[in-house]
């Protein structure tokens, strides 16, 4: 109130337009996200027994949560696997969108062309198409009697044998290993991500590169003195995105296991309770996740 | 023949010219010209491989699905069939068509898209001018909850948005009066609610670009507006709108983009609407069934057909958005790059 009082005129006036103007938002927030926000988490509380046109809530208290975590024998390793495959992920998909950025903003004939191509995934990889790619199972059983057929002839199958033989790092090595073989899925999830970082390198102005060409710099010096610190605020922008669009995919172990308690168990408390798991997991890792990336970001202005 | 001749002639002459100047060039400059120009054009051609690679790695699936579209059924099984089909086939298209009843769905889906993508680019054009152009008390608060709103999985609350839906009440009062709750799941109405909420698919993620836009349109602006006796809504249509056309029309595309092949709000809201986002998923099971009641073949279609169905199926779905994409690139990607996203 004392805030309020403080706002006059001219003032006031604004802060009343500006309320009208967000109002959609704060009744849809109230009523599409809070409520049932709560309501869920209510439900991973309770036991949902549903009747006939109603549903009844039984307090459980804590009973949900120590199954997923203590009694289930899938959840814990759906939430580890997930979330290794979550960090492995993102950060492949930063590196290539990255790079991809960096080439794409070079001139060179059919640059147009190109870029069209690498968008496509933006419109082509969205919702109910992705999941009917990912149960191709035609596609994936030629895969393998591709793989099969070709062992010998694989070169990342051969530098694999040596590498992994050689017995330096070799769980490091499998990780990588594991990102170039799905370089399919990264290419297809960075299409946003090349976007902004594109959006940032047009920004950076010519000038700049040209007074450190020179000073002396190398192209590969003014890279790392020039575009990465002028790019780095949009880092923290990709990374947020790259980790919420993975976890809005419905294709991983995890929430088709908490799809199926949901639909097919009627579990409702249960389910929330995962789903509520792995939310806060998520966020928590968002958080830490963005506050050690804050720190490194540079800001021009 | 001369004529020519002399032209090629010249040409050698020039190029060798050319070649002569650049031996005398690089021998001025102790081998630098050379080293440099070699690199540039290794460059090129690594970049070009390179290039070539992921744009056929991006396009691959969709070319292998438009080949598959067009074969016969023995020419799945054929080991010398690869790309182009021996026996050439529109069969495909008029069976994947009758399974999602084609014409319907496609004239649900392009109405569902565009008034849900008017309606939420509506909303969330005057949220984001609201959170970009005025000073109000609690904003910070408000503007945590886009952001919370977008790192949400709406997986967390689908359950509860699901009963809520199916037992739908204003604060109590129908209940009070009727005696009953509606349920709303099966039309069209929830989710054009969600949306009118700002609620719905990506929403936080417009709202957060609309207002990235507003914030650099500069003060003056506004002010000479208000200063000419133009009032808060009159600025806002006439002064503000036209400018943020770019980005309204890439936010709108995007959106309509992803409404046309969601399945997760269409699946939660609409149960009885045909739609194509919905009617994809069981094309494989329309097919068995398909098979069993003309033909006789018990234990459904053979796995190799099925996906050429699938296939053929997502080809006639992502086919108009192609088009669009065709049509709109520059809307996509070009206004979005222009707009600035920064935090």
């Amino acid at each position: 109130m004392k805030k309020q009082k403080k706002l006059a005129g001219l003032q006031k006036r604004k802060a009343i337009s500006g309320y009208l103007f967000i109002l959609p938002f704060i009744i849809g927030f109230l009523a599409f996200m809070v409520t049932p926000l709560f309501q869920s988490l209510y439900m991973s509380f309770c036991n949902v027994e549903l009747g006939p046109g109603t549903f009844a809530n039984q307090w459980v208290g804590l009973a949900n949560y120590r199954r997923a975590l203590l009694q289930d024998i899938e959840f814990n390793r759906f939430l580890t696997e997930s979330l290794g495959k979550l960090v492995v992920n993102s950060i492949a998909v930063m590196v290539f969108s990255f790079f991809v950025a960096l080439v794409l903003n070079q001139k060179f004939k059919g640059r147009a062309l190109v870029r069209a191509i690498f968008f496509l995934p933006v419109i082509l990889s969205s919702g109910v198409i992705l999941g009917v790619e990912y149960d191709n199972a035609l596609l994936s059983s030629m895969q393998d009697m591709i793989a099969e057929s070709s062992t010998g002839a694989s070169i990342t199958g051969a530098i694999k044998d040596i590498l992994v033989t050689s017995g330096v790092g070799v769980r490091a090595f499998e990780k990588v290993f594991e990102v170039v073989d799905g370089v399919y899925d990264i290419a297809i999830t960075s299409g946003i991500q090349i976007i902004i970082f594109l959006s940032g390198l047009q920004t950076i102005s010519a000038s700049m590169y040209e007074a450190a060409q020179i000073e002396g710099c190398t192209a590969w010096e003014s890279l790392w003195k020039i575009t990465f610190p002028m790019i780095s605020s949009l880092l923290l922008v990709n990374w947020i995105y790259t980790i919420i669009d993975f976890c809005m995919r419905s294709d991983s172990d995890l929430m088709e296991k908490i799809d199926d308690e949901m639909v097919l168990q009627l579990n409702y408390g249960f389910s929330s309770a995962m789903a509520w798991i792995y939310f806060a997991v998520v966020i928590v890792l968002i958080a830490v996740s963005s506050l050690i990336i804050s720190k490194v970001v540079y800001y021009y202005d | 023949m001369t004529k020519t001749a002399t032209k090629t002639a010249a040409r050698t002459n020039t190029l060798g010219a050319r070649a002569a100047a650049f031996w005398e060039r690089n021998k001025k400059s102790q081998n630098y010209l050379l080293k440099k120009t070699a690199m540039n054009v290794c460059v090129k051609i690594i970049r070009a491989v390179l290039l070539f690679g992921l744009c056929f790695l991006i396009l691959q699936p969709l070319l292998n699905k438009i080949s598959i579209s067009f074969m016969a059924e023995e020419d799945l099984y054929n080991a010398m069939v690869i790309a182009i089909p021996e026996h050439f086939t529109t069969d495909n298209y008029k069976l994947a068509a009758s399974f999602m009843s084609y014409g319907a769905s496609l004239r649900n889906t392009i109405i569902v898209s565009l008034t849900t993508a008017v309606l939420q680019i509506a909303m969330c054009t005057l949220v984001g001018y609201g959170f970009a152009r005025f000073e109000f008390p609690l904003k910070k608060f408000w503007f945590a909850c886009v952001i919370l709103m977008i790192v949400i999985p709406p997986q967390t609350i689908s359950s509860s948005l699901y009963l809520h839906f199916r037992f739908f009440d204003i604060f109590g009062i129908l209940e009070s009066t009727t005696g009953s709750t509606i349920n709303l799941r099966g039309s069209v109405l929830p989710y054009y609610l969600i949306c009118a909420g700002c609620m719905g698919l990506k929403n936080g993620l417009y709202i957060f670009m609309i207002r990235q836009f507003f914030r650099n349109i500069p003060k003056e602006l506004e002010e000479a507006a208000y200063v000419d006796g133009c009032g808060t809504l009159k600025t806002f249509i006439r002064i503000m709108l036209p400018d943020a056309t770019p980005i309204l029309t890439s936010c709108f595309l995007f959106s309509f983009v992803w409404t046309w092949t969601d399945n997760f709000y269409t699946r939660l809201f609409m149960g009885k609407v045909p739609l194509l986002a919905k009617q994809l998923p069981i094309i494989a099971d329309r097919l068995s069934q398909y098979l069993q009641n003309e033909f006789n073949i018990g234990g459904g279609a053979s796995l190799g057909y099925t996906n050429c169905i699938i296939a053929t199926g997502t080809l006639m779905v992502i086919v108009p958005l192609l088009m669009l994409y065709l049509v709109a690139q520059k809307g996509f990607v070009e206004s979005l790059s222009s707009s600035g996203i920064k935090m």
